[in-house]
C-alpha cells in the first residue's frame, strides 16, 4: 500500500472520482495548469481537460456562485478557495444561497457540491493565511463541514463528499498537508460523514479536537501519560453533523472534557460540544468541561506559537481538569 | 458590434411606434395567435396584482411585489425562450412561470404560504419558483442568482445540452460583486446565457442616477467583452425580438448577451413601500402614459387583432380564472409544522429529528403576526 501525504491523498480521491463520474469538475485560483498552489490539484488539468478543471476569474463570490449554477444544473463541482481567509466574498453564496436551496425550494433544487479550502495556522501566514472559520459555517443550517486530519480520513471523507447530495465544506489543515504520511489505499472507500473516531483510548479525561490540532492534543496526553492522567483522543473528523454519541460515550467513561480548537475561543465550535455533553452526560461530569484554543484576537504572523493551542498548553489543563 | 444601431449609447430598440405602427425594420412579425396570447398575458398579470394588492390590503396575504407597467419584460421573454431554457428570476419576473403553464392556483398558494405552495410556506411572497417549469428558487438577497445562471449555463453545454439560462436582476442589483463576476464569467466562458437587466429607474428609493454614473446600464457589457443591448422595456415586441435574438445567439454557441430592458415601476416596491416619499406624481404620470399595455393594444387595434368587444370578453374570462385560482387555495391551512424540519439536508440529522420531536410535544404556538 502507497505511504502518501495529504495532498497526494486528496489529489487521488479528486482524481479517482473525476475518472469516475463526468459530472465532476474542478474550479478556482490557480487549480488548472499550475496545480493550486498547494499542488494539490496537479495533474487534472493534463489527465482531464480545462472544461473540467477550471482556472477561474479571482473572484471567490463568482467562483461559489458559478458552481451553484452548476449543481443545480445537474454536475458535482469541487470549488476550491484558495485559502479559507478568503472565503468571505463567498460568504453570501455559501450560507444564503447552497446552504438555503433545498429547503427555499421547497426540495425542488439541491446543490450537491464540495467547496475544498485549505484552513489553519503553523505556516507563517499571518492573519489572511491561517483562520479557522469553522463555526461560521456550523452556525448556517444546510451544511455539512468537514475537517480530516491525515490522509486516509482525507481520502475517504472527501469520496463520501463529492457522493453526497447536500453542500459540504471541505477543511484542509494546511499544517497537515505535507506533515503526515500514512498508508492509503488505491482503491475506493469512504469514511462516513458524521463519524468521529477514538484515536487514542483512555479514562481519565476525553480531549476532543480536530484538525491539525489531534497531533497536539496526542502529544500533550503522552506527556500527561507520563504523570499517570491517562487521556482518550476524538478526532471528529466531521464537525456537522456532529457525532455527539461518540463524544457523550467517552465523557460518561471519563468525566472530564477538554476540546482543543484553534478557532478563536468566544462562540467557537468547543462551546457547542462543551453544551452538548453539559446536556446529555452533566451528571457523569467530575470536572468542569474546558476550551483550549486561540485566543480572541485576529491570528498573529510573529507570535503564531504564542496564538495556538500547541500541547504546551493542552497539557496543563489535562493535569488541572484531571486533578480538579 | 459593426452595426451601430447595437450601441447601447445610441438609444432604444423599439417595435411598436406611439401610433400603434410597428417598425418594419425591427417587427419579430409574430403570428397572430402569439401576438393574442402575449396580449392575454400581459392583462393577466396586470389583473393579478390588482387583486393581489387588495388581498394584501385585507390582509389576506402579508405582503406582494406588483409587477405593474413592467410587465412587457418577463412576458417578452417567456415568449422567446423554450420551455426546456431555465429561468433564475429576481423580483419581477414570477409571472413567467404562468405564462409557461405552471397552475395559477398554485402559483398564487405561495403569496399565501399555505399548504398548496410548492414551497411549503417558506418563503415571503412575490418569491415563486418550481422546478415544474425551470424557474430557479431564489433569496431576497441582490444578486446571488446572476452567477448562478452562468454556472448552470456552463453546464449545460458541458452536459451537451442546448438549453439556454435567463438570469435576471434589478438595475440595483448591477452595482452589486455577483454581477461583476457574472459578467467576467461569462464572456470569459463564453456561456449560453441571456443576462436581463430590468432598469425600472428605481431600487426602492434610490434612482439609478445614483446608483451609478455610467450614462446607461448596457454599455458596461462592453468592458466584459460581449453584446449590450438596451431595450424599450415597454414595448413587448422589442422585448421579444431582443431576448429571442440572444437566446439564439446562445443556443448557437454566440455565447452571452447583456440586456438592459428600459422600465418602469409604476407601483411601491413592494406592498411596504410609500413612493411618495421620494419621486413627483408628475415622474409616475409621464410614464404611466407609455404603458406597456396599452401600448400593445394600439398596435393590436391597429392591425385589427382585437376591439372593444375582444377585449372585454377576455377581461371576462380572466376574472372568471383569477378568482377561481384564488377560490381554490386561499382558505387552505399552513404546511404542518414539522414541515419546518424537511429539506434542510437531504436526510434528517440527529440535532433536527431531535428539535422535531422537541417541537411536536409542544402546544401550537399562537395564531397571527
Amino acid at each position: 500500500m502507497a505511504q502518501l501525504n495529504m495532498v497526494q491523498a486528496i489529489n487521488g480521491a479528486l482524481t479517482h472520482e473525476m475518472g469516475r463520474d463526468d459530472r465532476v469538475v474542478v474550479l478556482g485560483e490557480d487549480v488548472g495548469k499550475v496545480g493550486g498552489v498547494f499542488r494539490v490539484t496537479e495533474g487534472l488539468y493534463d489527465k482531464f481537460g480545462e472544461d473540467r478543471v477550471i482556472d477561474t476569474p479571482l473572484a471567490e463570490g463568482g467562483i461559489i456562485g458559478t458552481a451553484i449554477g452548476m449543481a443545480l444544473y445537474g454536475l458535482r463541482p469541487v470549488p476550491e478557495i484558495q485559502f479559507s481567509d478568503f472565503i468571505f466574498p463567498a460568504f453570501d453564496q455559501i450560507v444564503s444561497e447552497a446552504a438555503k436551496m433545498r429547503w427555499r425550494s421547497g426540495g425542488e433544487y439541491s446543490c450537491p457540491m464540495v467547496i475544498r479550502t485549505p484552513v489553519g495556522g503553523g505556516i507563517r501566514g499571518g492573519l489572511y493565511h491561517s483562520q479557522s472559520p469553522e463555526s461560521l459555517f456550523i452556525h448556517t443550517s444546510g451544511l455539512k463541514v468537514v475537517c480530516p486530519s491525515n490522509p486516509y480520513d482525507a481520502k475517504g471523507l472527501l469520496l463520501a463528499a463529492i457522493r453526497d447530495d447536500d453542500p459540504v465544506l471541505f477543511m484542509e489543515p494546511k499544517r497537515v498537508y505535507r506533515a503526515v504520511k500514512m498508508d492509503v489505499p488505491e482503491e475506493d472507500y469512504e469514511v462516513p460523514i458524521g463519524e468521529a473516531k477514538v484515536v487514542r483510548e483512555g479514562d481519565g479525561v476525553t480531549i476532543v479536537s480536530w484538525g491539525a490540532m489531534v497531533y497536539e492534543a496526542l502529544t500533550a496526553a503522552e506527556q500527561v501519560g507520563q504523570d499517570g492522567v491517562d487521556c482518550e483522543v476524538i478526532d471528529l473528523r466531521t464537525l456537522w453533523p456532529l457525532d455527539v454519541d461518540t463524544i457523550v460515550r467517552s465523557v460518561k467513561k471519563t468525566g472530564r472534557l477538554v476540546v482543543v480548537h484553534e478557532a478563536p475561543k468566544t462562540c467557537g465550535f468547543g462551546a457547542e460540544v462543551v453544551q452538548r455533553v453539559m446536556e446529555q452526560a452533566f451528571l457523569h461530569l467530575e470536572a468542569p468541561p474546558v476550551r483550549v484554543t486561540g485566543w480572541d484576537t485576529p491570528f498573529p504572523y510573529t507570535l503564531e506559537n504564542e496564538y495556538l493551542p500547541l500541547a504546551h498548553r493542552i497539557a496543563p489543563a489535562l493535569m488541572s481538569t484531571a486533578t480538579f | 458590434m459593426s452595426d451601430a444601431s447595437d450601441d447601447p449609447l445610441l438609444g432604444l430598440r423599439h417595435v411598436i411606434r406611439d401610433d400603434g405602427s410597428a417598425d418594419p425594420d425591427t417587427d419579430p412579425f409574430l403570428p397572430e395567435e402569439t401576438l393574442l396570447a402575449m396580449y392575454r398575458e400581459l392583462l393577466k398579470i396586470r389583473r393579478i396584482d390588482v387583486r393581489m394588492l387588495g388581498k394584501q390590503r385585507q390582509g389576506k396575504v402579508g405582503f406582494f411585489g406588483t409587477i405593474t407597467g413592467q410587465e412587457a419584460t418577463p412576458i417578452g421573454t417567456a415568449f422567446a425562450t423554450r420551455q426546456s431554457d431555465w429561468v433564475f428570476p429576481a423580483l419581477r419576473e414570477s409571472a413567467i412561470m404562468i405564462c409557461r403553464g405552471f397552475p395559477l392556483s398554485t402559483w398564487l398558494a405561495q403569496a399565501y404560504g399555505n399548504s398548496a405552495d410548492v414551497l411549503k410556506g417558506r418563503q415571503m411572497p412575490s418569491h415563486m419558483s418550481g422546478r415544474a417549469v425551470n424557474q430557479v428558487a431564489w433569496s431576497s438577497c441582490i444578486g446571488p442568482q446572476i452567477p448562478q445562471a452562468v454556472g448552470a449555463a456552463f453546464a449545460a453545454r458541458q452536459r451537451g445540452d442546448d438549453t439556454v439560462m435567463v438570469g435576471f436582476m434589478g438595475d440595483g442589483a448591477t452595482s452589486q460583486p455577483d454581477f461583476h463576476s457574472a459578467m467576467t464569467f461569462a464572456k470569459r466562458w463564453n456561456a449560453p446565457v441571456v443576462l436581463i437587466c430590468q432598469n425600472n429607474h428605481w431600487s426602492i428609493s434610490v434612482p439609478t442616477e445614483k446608483q451609478t454614473a455610467s450614462k446607461t446600464i448596457a454599455v458596461k457589457a462592453r468592458a466584459y467583452g460581449m453584446p449590450g443591448i438596451r431595450v424599450d422595456g415597454n414595448d413587448v415586441l422589442a422585448v421579444y425580438a431582443a431576448v429571442d435574438e440572444a437566446v439564439r445567439r446562445a443556443r448557437e454557441g454566440g455565447g452571452p448577451t447583456f440586456i438592459e430592458s428600459v422600465t418602469y415601476r409604476i407601483g411601491p416596491h413592494s406592498s411596504s413601500d410609500d413612493p411618495t416619499r421620494y419621486r413627483s406624481a408628475e415622474e409616475v404620470e409621464s410614464w404611466a402614459a407609455k404603458d406597456p399595455i396599452e401600448r400593445f393594444e394600439r398596435y393590436l387595434r391597429k392591425a385589427e387583432l382585437i376591439d372593444d368587444a375582444k377585449r372585454a370578453a377576455i377581461l371576462d374570462e380572466l376574472e372568471a380564472e383569477i378568482a377561481a385560482a384564488i377560490d381554490a387555495v386561499e382558505d387552505l391551512g399552513p404546511p404542518p409544522r414539522e414541515s419546518l424540519f424537511e429539506d434542510v439536508y437531504e436526510a434528517l440529522p440527529p440535532n433536527l429529528a431531535e428539535q422535531r420531536d422537541a417541537l411536536r410535544a409542544l402546544p401550537e404556538a399562537p395564531k397571527g403576526h
